[in-house]
């Protein structure tokens, strides 16, 4: 086995052994550390992506001196290295753009356990990516739980322990549906590991043995990860969380943590339980419902919202139900979209969050509409960064989710029954709706400020950092909606040695 | 963009999406009325603050006077008196239905799951064989569920170490109290707790301590028992990290904080769970890369049944342990008192 292979075992081990070092730190070294720890991650996994394309394949990697199903495994291809990339770059720029923010919202001797949080975070991102073992992601799905619930109630205020205390109790449900079903499913097929869960799962299948606990395994994982990354119906915990919490932890926790979810989820149908048994059983109908009304829902609800965290953290609600719509096709080409929609969501909602916090700074502090007029002005990189991530998520050419909403609708034509008319006017409704109230937000960015209110220049000047990685948002934005093809190609090979 | 009705917020849709957004009942507002964002929690609000916040207070409360036969209009239309009531009945008997239907399919479900210890079971495989058949010989741990969580699944477990970690920090996050340098303000919190702990310790309880004298002791003893030996008997990390744990609480109790604090502080904490999670992350590590490239490794088996045998397992059992006692000692200190 060659050095390059051994990457994915260091993206794991690398943040998880300095998460426990960084504790001991003060603030300020514990935010080089994690900022050197996070950079080291996204060049390994840069190399990775790599590596991998020259390889073309997917290969296992023995965690210990015992062979699979004894032992742990992890497993890379082409899917894993292009998701774990675009992980660790987010997590990264969405740590650079909000340090400053962190330093005002945390008492200073919590700061070093934010961090510390974050890299816990990244790990348990990393092994869920790499993991080919259903205990192992559900132990590193319970450390993401705990520290995006740490991360939420860290900016120690009413709100936020209001929401961390309803993102606990509904992400709890989730676990407990999840552990429920892993359970469940060992009793069944006497396996933990992945591909052998699959080869045990086709024989009871073709057997028709033990079809109703199968079926009821199946619905307990799709819906407790479905609580977990804010589907619609469960999405109460959504609001609050995102709205009122430190701009970093709002990103990561809408960009990263419900993506990780969604990528378990990805994993479970096409590698655990394969996509002909999960089509079978009818779950994926159930998902196709509830993304599209939560695609028109979330979007309503944005509309109506006068405070531009909470509008985004609806609009989350909206995105999240167009990668579920995606998945509930139960097609290749509508996971592949949804795989890309998890990026150019992820993408474009981690730099709306940080530019909605640098825009409100540049506006003392209110996150209104009405004081946020002219803020495009006050603070130029955030305004034009807010832009392109609306422009973005509207749908707009050249950027990743105008690729996002054709991949939705091209896969939408290969479905011959009434679900592709009802995709092509959903995401027509959808978008309209997106576009009404993103571009309310633009056009009060650049309008003519209250009259009388005067806001101090200097709390909108964030420095380096936070421009630095909103420009880099914004580029990787661009890149990903003109090298969109490339992207989808790996995902579309990805999937097929998913399998 | 839409003109705003005046009432918009008061019309049937908005209550509506309310409901949808968050099941917003009575209770509920009024729970959002008092945490209006007014300042940072937890620093002490400067005299100005607290003179807007008087200010706005008055002018709510004259607000509210002004409005009162509105709201008395308001508050006794149909649907704020039966309407909610109605409301609330319909939320709970709907989420005793759902959960009285969820209950009846798992309890279905299990009704249709394989038999309990019957030999053909799909549970009873090649794995589960090879466990129990070689794992001596292979770990060289006679215990084979230390053999297990420690050697052929160690990386489960060091995630399992890790969320132990990861809790204890939130908790810290969450109930720490602490003085902010930054704003030369010690908390409120802090002060109030320091004098109620000033109050009640130490309590003097003299059998209290005549017993906890007789018994820490043995219990911590029991409890590193149980650590060294957990490849060789029932016992291993978690356990005997609880026993030591629970040990360390018991002293607490009986002697107060000012004693426990002459060897156990924050600093020790995070010094004890930094070393053992990076040192069983650091070893796990080596034998990982070792394993996985079969690259021969300087770790052995040795003989089952010794003390020190099992490869790395008796380590490892050592710093979960350590990190499982802290923990637990942690989550006691945070929770009544803020700090350690």
């Amino acid at each position: 086995m060659e050095l390059w292979q051994s990457i994915p075992f260091a993206c794991i081990l690398l943040p998880l052994g300095s998460a426990a070092v960084t504790s001991v730190m003060n603030k300020r070294w514990s935010r080089y550390w994690t900022m050197f720890v996070l950079s080291c991650l996204v060049i390994l996994c840069a190399i990775f992506v790599f590596k991998m394309q020259a390889f073309s394949g997917s290969y296992t990697y023995m965690m210990g001196h015992y062979s699979a199903p004894w032992g742990n495994e992890i497993r890379a291809g082409m899917l894993e290295a292009v998701t774990a990339l675009f992980f660790s770059l987010i997590m990264l720029l969405s740590l650079m753009g909000g340090m400053k923010k962190i330093e005002e919202h945390l008492l200073s001797d919590k700061q070093s356990l934010y961090y510390v949080m974050l890299l816990l975070l990244s790990a348990a991102l990393m092994a869920q990516v790499y993991t080919n073992d259903l205990f192992t992601a559900y132990v590193f799905l319970e450390i993401m739980t705990l520290a995006a619930g740490a991360l939420i109630s860290a900016r120690n205020r009413g709100r936020t322990l209001v929401a961390s205390t309803r993102y606990m109790v509904m992400n709890l449900l989730g676990s407990g549906m999840f552990l429920l079903g892993i359970t469940l499913l060992y009793d069944l097929s006497g396996h933990l590991l992945m591909s052998n869960i699959k080869e045990a799962v086709a024989i009871l299948a073709a057997d028709g043995k033990y079809q109703m606990p199968l079926t009821v395994v199946i619905a307990l994982m799709s819906i407790g990860l479905g609580i977990k990354s804010a589907l619609f119906p469960f999405h109460t915990w959504v609001p609050d969380a995102y709205g009122y919490s430190t701009p970093t932890s709002a990103a990561v926790l809408s960009s990263l943590v419900s993506k990780g979810y969604i990528f378990m989820l990805v994993k479970i149908y096409w590698r655990v339980l394969g996509v002909d048994v999960i089509r079978s059983t009818g779950i994926l109908d159930v998902l196709f419902v509830f993304a599209m009304v939560g695609m028109i829902m979330g979007s309503l609800s944005a509309i109506r919202q006068n405070d531009v965290r909470r509008m985004i953290a609806f609009s989350s609600v909206a995105q999240i139900g167009y990668i579920f719509m995606g998945l509930g096709m139960g097609t290749e080409a509508g996971a592949a979209a949804a795989m890309f929609h998890v990026f150019a969501h992820a993408i474009s909602k981690a730099a709306l969050f940080l530019a909605a916090g640098g825009l409100a700074d540049a506006s003392g502090n209110n996150k209104q509409f009405r004081h946020l007029r002219g803020s495009g002005f006050r603070s130029p990189i955030a305004g034009i960064a807010f832009t392109i991530g609306a422009l973005s998520m509207v749908g707009f050419p050249f950027l990743c989710g105008f690729t996002s909403k054709l991949n939705f609708a091209t896969a939408a034509m290969e479905l011959d029954d009434i679900r592709m008319l009802l995709v092509l006017a959903v995401l027509t409704v959808s978008t309209f709706l997106n576009t009404v109230y993103f571009l309310k937000t633009v056009i009060t960015l650049y309008r003519k400020p209250l009259a009388g209110v005067q806001y101090s220049r200097e709390k909108g000047q964030r420095g380096f950092c936070f421009h630095t990685s909103l420009v880099l948002f914004s580029v990787v934005n661009i890149a990903l909606g003109l090298f969109s093809q490339t992207v989808m190609d790996f995902i579309t090979r990805g999937l097929s040695y998913f399998g | 963009m839409a003109r705003m009705k005046n009432d918009y917020e008061n019309s049937w849709w908005p209550k509506l999406m309310r409901w949808l957004d968050n099941g917003s009942t009575a209770l509920d507002d009024r729970m959002e009325e008092e945490m209006e964002e007014t300042h940072e929690g937890h620093l002490l609000p400067s005299p100005e603050e607290i003179a807007a916040q008087e200010a706005r207070r008055e002018e709510r409360i004259q607000q509210k006077l002004t409005d009162e036969l509105e709201l008395y209009a308001r508050a006794h239309h149909w649907s704020r008196t039966k309407g909610t009531k109605i409301a609330d009945w319909a939320y709970r008997i709907l989420a005793v239905v759902i959960c009285v239907s969820i209950i009846w399919v798992l309890l279905q479900t299990a009704s249709y799951l394989p038999s309990f210890g019957s030999p053909d079971n799909p549970a009873h495989n090649e794995v589960s064989r090879r466990y129990i058949e070689k794992g001596m010989e292979e770990t060289g741990a006679v215990n084979i569920v230390a053999g297990m969580i420690l050697d052929y699944r160690a990386f489960d477990t060091l995630g399992e170490s890790n969320v132990l970690f990861v809790a204890a920090c939130s908790v810290m996050i969450l109930l720490r109290v602490s003085s902010d340098k930054k704003h030369h303000i010690s908390s409120v919190h802090q002060l109030e707790m320091e004098a109620d702990d000033r109050m009640y310790e130490p309590k003097d309880d003299l059998i209290l301590q005549r017993a906890t004298a007789f018994l820490v002791p043995v219990i911590l003893l029991f409890g590193v028992y149980g650590l060294l030996n957990g490849h060789i008997s029932p016992g291993g990390g978690f356990s005997g990290g609880a026993i030591m744990g629970a040990g360390l609480i018991l002293y607490l109790n009986a002697y107060g904080f000012q004693k426990a604090q002459r060897f156990f502080t924050f600093t020790v904490f995070k010094a004890i769970s930094a070393c053992a999670l990076s040192f069983y992350a650091l070893s796990k590590a080596y034998s990982f890369f070792t394993g996985a490239n079969h690259l021969p490794s300087f770790i052995t088996p040795g003989t089952p049944g010794n003390l020190f045998s099992a490869g790395l397992i008796p380590y490892l059992n050592i710093a979960v342990g350590l990190v499982v006692c802290c923990t637990m000692y942690a989550f006691y200190t945070h929770f009544r008192k803020g700090d350690m």
